[in-house]
């Protein structure tokens, strides 16, 4: 008699397994992980990755104010115009980005997942009413949305997360309902209905992990585009002042009138930001594929 | 034959609201099941068999409506629970469903042993280690090798689907398993194979089945009782050896026509000429009027009566006493052209 364990221990290393094979089959994707895993480790380690304070008058070695010095050796990224060190507001700015984006990504993703399903499955009025608040939110241009919400408010940090995820979930919500629909006409829904299963066993236990990979690829999409919100009202002054991040320090370019000079200056957080963006939207082109299969090359 | 009632429906009606109108898709359906014992329905597509069974097991869409005098199940009146008292008490753990296309009712998500174990566990709040043995046992009846357990749906082939499914409609041991077209969709050879395992399944459990097919031959060679539908109502129901030897209702005649059987191969079959009625309104007429070769005046006039010609024997015809002579007529091929 063959034993009947099913193996209990590996269920979390089969399902890491799978992702790390989703990620690492696609050469894009797997330079995308890279370079999320690095932004990562930034992030996690910035205070003692910094060598100075971000707000910090810096002096060179002969004593000088080191105003709107070009990258060198003492400042690899260049300063200020007030001699602050640019580097260090690099890595200490990754923080508050990857912050807001997971935080601001995870939360929309609750939402807009949570009201797809439940659109989706009951149907309805329900599916009515929470569409047709999908759709109002659809009808609110985006940025002018987040600085609005955000003057409203206030600046802080907690506010700009709220602003941002209160617009974002939209796309994932419409996107999760339609999946839905799809999936609660399938004959093992009908089946675990007859098997008594109530229904919010059915949209979380049964539903939930046949949309997983759509959800997952738009939980990428909502990172990214919270990062790029985030950099844009920075950029347009609606951002926390007290933290620092990749769109407030091209603001604070912006502020000091340097643009033409300190190309340095715009450089470095420019690149950061389309790196983690294009990153992300390299990892969730490997869940596409996952969820679309037609987009695979043969 | 007169074992125990496990199961007895009196009048049952579901009735869908549509755009077009009310339609009568199940109109007074009495019949009664006993224990030990696989009761057959019969009928072609769209005859009622599965708006029956999902009334039964109140799985029925929101646009239907059900009503019925009474349904007793074990001694209880189901007609009086609530929804959530009987998805509790009832349903699955003492009447079960093989559902229709029963190959695509697995999550393919999910290993198939984890699925069985699902269903064991969602009621009865026991561990899964503790559901894993009774798992095996099931798998043994129907017979899976307990190691298929951890393999994937899509991983199976179609018998083998279906018998994992077979095996979860017999998890929680309930007294009633409803087999809704468990062989439809499938080869003839697993065909064979899963009726001569329910075959089996029902020497080793003392669960009732009731099966639904629109295929005779499954339906005579599994069952001891049958109820042949038609228009959403039981035209005629017998013990097998007597609805197959002496059948009354001229629909019930059509049927064996229509059927090869294995004693006569020259014999050519008869098909039943129309198209099964669209069932909008209250029945007012016999529903098999207008296909049928031997209808009278008095078959538009009113729907006939469920009539007891023997005990056990029910039929729904207005010449049910002229049984014999319809017998002979019906074999005859004219007979159903001249309709045409």
């Amino acid at each position: 008699m063959p034993t009947s364990e099913l193996p209990q221990t590996s269920a979390w290393r089969r399902i890491l397994g799978e992702h790390y094979r989703i990620i690492m089959g696609n050469r894009l994707s797997a330079v995308g992980f890279v370079f999320i895993v690095l932004f990562l480790v930034v992030a996690i380690f910035a205070p003692w990755l910094a060598p100075h304070d971000p707000w910090e008058m810096l002096y060179d070695q002969e004593g000088e104010f080191a105003s709107l010095r070009p990258p060198s050796w003492e400042f690899p990224m260049g300063t200020t115009h007030l001699g602050y060190d640019l580097f260090s507001q690099l890595i200490l700015a990754t923080r508050t980005t990857l912050l807001i984006g997971a935080i601001s990504g995870g939360i929309s993703i609750l939402i807009g997942a949570n009201i797809g399903l439940i659109a989706g499955y009951y149907g309805g009025k329900t599916d009515e009413v929470l569409m047709r608040f999908t759709d109002v939110l659809y009808g609110m241009p985006f940025l002018p949305f987040i600085i609005v919400l955000i003057s409203l408010f206030g600046r802080e940090l907690e506010f700009v997360i709220l602003a941002i995820v209160l617009i974002i979930w939209r796309t994932s919500a419409r996107v999760i309902r339609a999946q839905t629909i799809s999936i609660k006409q399938r004959q093992f829904i009908a089946a675990a209905r007859a098997r008594g299963c109530s229904h919010l066993r059915i949209i979380y236990r049964h539903i939930l992990p046949n949309v997983l990979p759509l959800l997952l690829l738009y939980a990428a999409f909502n990172i990214a585009w919270s990062i790029i919100t985030e950099a844009s009202a920075s950029f347009l002054g609606f951002g926390d002042g007290e933290t620092i991040s990749w769109g407030g320090m091209l603001y604070e370019l912006w502020l000091s009138g340097k643009t033409r000079v300190a190309w340095w200056w715009f450089t470095a957080p420019s690149l950061c930001i389309v790196l983690l963006v294009t990153s992300l939207v390299f990892v969730s082109r490997a869940y596409e594929e996952v969820a679309n299969p037609r987009l695979r090359k043969r | 034959m007169t074992g125990e009632r496990l199961l007895q429906v009196q009048d049952l009606t579901v009735r869908y609201q549509t755009q077009m109108g009310e339609i009568h898709a199940v109109s007074g359906v009495t019949f009664f099941v006993n224990k030990n014992e696989v009761f057959g329905i019969a009928g072609e597509s769209g005859c009622g068999k599965s708006t029956l069974i999902r009334a039964l097991m109140r799985l029925l869409p929101d646009n239907a409506k059900m009503s019925a005098q009474s349904i007793e199940y074990e001694g209880e009146e189901l007609t009086r629970l609530s929804e959530a008292k009987f998805r509790e008490k009832i349903l699955w753990a003492r009447m079960s469903l093989v559902p229709q296309s029963a190959m695509n009712s697995l999550n393919p998500v999910y290993r198939v042993g984890d699925q069985v174990v699902e269903a064991i566990r969602a009621p009865k709040n026991v561990t899964k280690s503790e559901a894993r043995e009774p798992v095996t046992q099931l798998f043994d009846i129907v017979g899976l090798q307990p190691d298929l357990m951890k393999n994937f749906p899509h991983e199976f082939s179609g018998g083998m689907r279906q018998r994992a499914m077979i095996a979860m409609s017999l998890a929680l041991d309930p007294g009633l398993v409803v087999m809704d077209e468990p062989t439809t969709g499938l080869d003839v050879l697993v065909q064979e194979r899963i009726l001569r395992r329910i075959r089996e399944i029902r020497s080793q459990i003392s669960s009732s089945i009731i099966l639904i097919t629109h295929d005779i031959a499954v339906i005579a060679e599994m069952s001891d009782r049958i109820a042949v539908m038609y228009g959403g109502q039981i035209m005629e129901q017998a013990p097998a050896n007597d609805l197959f030897d002496t059948p009354c209702h001229p629909y019930t005649l059509g049927l064996k026509n229509a059927f090869p059987s294995i004693r006569n191969l020259q014999q050519k079959l008869i098909s039943i000429p129309g198209s099964p009625p669209t069932l909008l309104g209250a029945p007012s007429s016999c529903p098999f009027l207008e296909r049928c070769p031997f209808c009278v005046q008095q078959c538009s006039q009113r729907n006939p009566e469920n009539i007891t010609i023997q005990p056990l024997h029910e039929v729904r015809c207005v010449r049910h006493g002229e049984a014999p002579l319809l017998r002979e007529k019906a074999s005859e091929k004219e007979t159903w052209r001249s309709l045409n």
